[in-house]
């Protein structure tokens, strides 16, 4: 029975690992089409990287994905604080309102954002789709998955260590900057992470809700492969690997040594 | 004790954590989700903007044959994509469960599904086409050149690559959960291999098994990309129509219907799954 088991999960992970593999190897590969290796060649990434549209592209990315990931965490958390600690009218509601980005299909939330800004602009004549409309999109969906983590954190914590706070004097603010806080940190970081990871991944929503100059890579891979297969793009594809691979590592091992 | 907050500090600190966010999703979620069903009673005009006349013909439009088969294909393509991966991802969960260095193993898990969603679905378009490995493979054989490419079957592949991992994560965490002296005693009373499986096992992982059915089920049938870049205009899904209708065809009020639909189709499925397994369920899917 293990033996079955372990061989089912070596095919998995060939079945995982086999598509990755190939678009690394041929990004070394001399040939501009087909499978058989001609011979190596770092061409590819050299033409990559003397294209200027690339570097742009790659800059549109990481500024879309910081800003958001720092809006929706700031956002995320406090949203997370007041649901964990307080009743109010409106909290079933709420509730169910952030389920909605994590479940609806990204071709909705795409379109309904489009949508908005469409009659946003009609009615105020603000905003022009561009990296700002982007920037607010991503963070729609990444406020929902930042709550929710760190929600969870906050019900593990003990709630009379906040108490114990107010009994030595602390005030509300203070409370949530030495107590509240650090506790909930591995929560924020981990959904600040999600946050991060969720918006390099998006092409959907970035689709329906980008402007002339707003052209981040998931959208330049999209373009260029509806042109047909591109060596070029298969260099670029290896570097987004070898980067993904390399933050997940790091993550890996600063985990094992807090552990 | 320290001086109880008075209602007017209490006011204020709702304000200050939960007022922002509310705010946002109100602003982002509830109301463009409004817009799309205003939108989708309108007409298009004569420039492809949203005009009148008002009314039910979107709705009409969705019973035409066309739009019913793309929505039988999203079906099955979901159900299609959810079961294999149910058989791949069941026993692999259980696989993981018992290794010594499962954090490792789930490491390898997550690394393709860090790299860009994009990138997957293009790997496998590198794999099928027509001079691709697979059929550099299949020839080795005597077998083809295929024409894997485009194709259904492409698209399910491709699906199934990128949402295993939805699957898999929910089921292993239900699998460590399992207890496992309930197996001992199915044994002591004297029921063989299957059927303890069967009683004193599987139910254990049902929520697993639920989770990961939704996590796959959905955004398989709720995808364009996957079948725009594998199908190649073959195999329209609803998704397909959706982005159709916002970009060549600009007839945003019929595109606005038919996400209604879909919507409401995800929060009916939703409402089920919640109602088989309470809010602790829907926590399950982040």
């Amino acid at each position: 029975m293990r033996r079955l088991l372990s061989f089912h999960a070596l095919l998995v992970y060939l079945f995982l690992y086999l598509p990755i593999l190939v678009i690394v190897a041929l990004s070394f590969n001399e040939s501009r089409r087909g499978v058989h290796f001609t011979g190596f060649t770092l061409d590819w990434y050299r033409a990559l990287f003397q294209d200027p549209r690339v570097l742009e592209y790659f800059l549109n990315t990481l500024t879309v994905a910081f800003v958001s990931t720092l809006v929706s965490t700031v956002l995320g958390t406090l949203l997370a604080l007041g649901l964990v600690r307080y009743r109010f009218p409106g909290k079933g509601l709420l509730r169910y309102l952030l389920y909605v980005p994590v479940v609806v299909p990204d071709v909705v939330m795409g379109i309904s954002l489009l949508l908005l800004f469409a009659f946003s602009r009609e009615l105020l004549g603000f905003p022009r789709l561009s990296l700002l409309t982007v920037i607010l999109g991503h963070i729609t969906f990444q406020v929902a998955f930042v709550t929710l983590v760190v929600r969870s954190r906050l019900l593990l914590l003990d709630p009379a260590l906040e108490e114990a706070a107010r009994d030595l004097g602390a005030r509300g603010l203070q409370t949530f900057l030495h107590v509240t806080l650090p506790l909930a940190w591995p929560g924020v970081a981990a959904g600040a992470l999600l946050a991060l990871t969720l918006s390099l991944d998006d092409f959907v929503v970035t689709f329906f809700t980008a402007g002339p100059g707003a052209t981040t890579l998931p959208l330049y891979i999209y373009s260029s492969v509806k042109l047909g297969v591109s060596p070029k793009v298969h260099a670029l594809s290896s570097l987004i690997v070898g980067l993904s691979a390399f933050f997940l590592a790091l993550g890996y091992a600063l985990s094992r040594r807090r552990l | 004790m320290n001086e109880a907050a008075t209602p007017l500090q209490r006011l204020f600190r709702i304000l200050v954590t939960v007022g922002p966010g509310a705010l946002w999703l109100f602003l982002f979620v509830l109301l463009p989700t409004f817009l799309v069903l205003l939108a989708s009673f309108m007409s298009r005009g004569p420039y492809g903007e949203l005009s009148g006349p008002w009314g039910f013909h979107n709705y009409l439009r969705l019973l035409e044959a066309p739009y019913l088969k793309a929505f039988a294909q999203s079906l099955f393509l979901g159900a299609l994509t959810t079961l294999l991966a149910a058989l791949l991802g069941y026993p692999l969960a259980f696989y993981l469960a018992g290794h010594p260095r499962r954090d490792l193993l789930l490491l390898l898990l997550l690394l393709p599904f860090f790299t860009n969603f994009l990138i997957r679905v293009y790997a496998w378009l590198v794999l099928l086409q027509k001079e691709g490995l697979a059929n550099a493979f299949l020839q080795a054989f005597g077998l083809g050149p295929l024409g894997l490419y485009p194709s259904f079957s492409a698209v399910l592949l491709a699906s199934l690559y990128t949402f295993l991992p939805f699957f898999v994560l929910p089921v292993y965490a239900s699998v460590e959960r399992i207890d496992w002296q309930l197996l001992e005693a199915a044994y002591d009373l004297g029921a063989r291999p299957f059927r303890a499986f069967l009683h004193a096992v599987l139910p254990q992982t049902y929520p697993g098994l639920f989770a990961g059915s939704v996590l796959v089920f959905i955004p398989a049938m709720g995808t364009f990309v996957v079948a725009d870049l594998l199908g190649a205009g073959r195999v329209v899904l609803i998704g397909n129509l959706i982005q159709q209708q916002f970009g060549v065809s600009r007839d945003w009020a019929f595109g606005a219907a038919l996400s209604v639909f879909l919507m409401a189709f995800v929060l009916l499925s939703l409402y089920l799954y919640a109602r088989l397994q309470g809010e602790r369920g829907l926590e399950d899917l982040v």
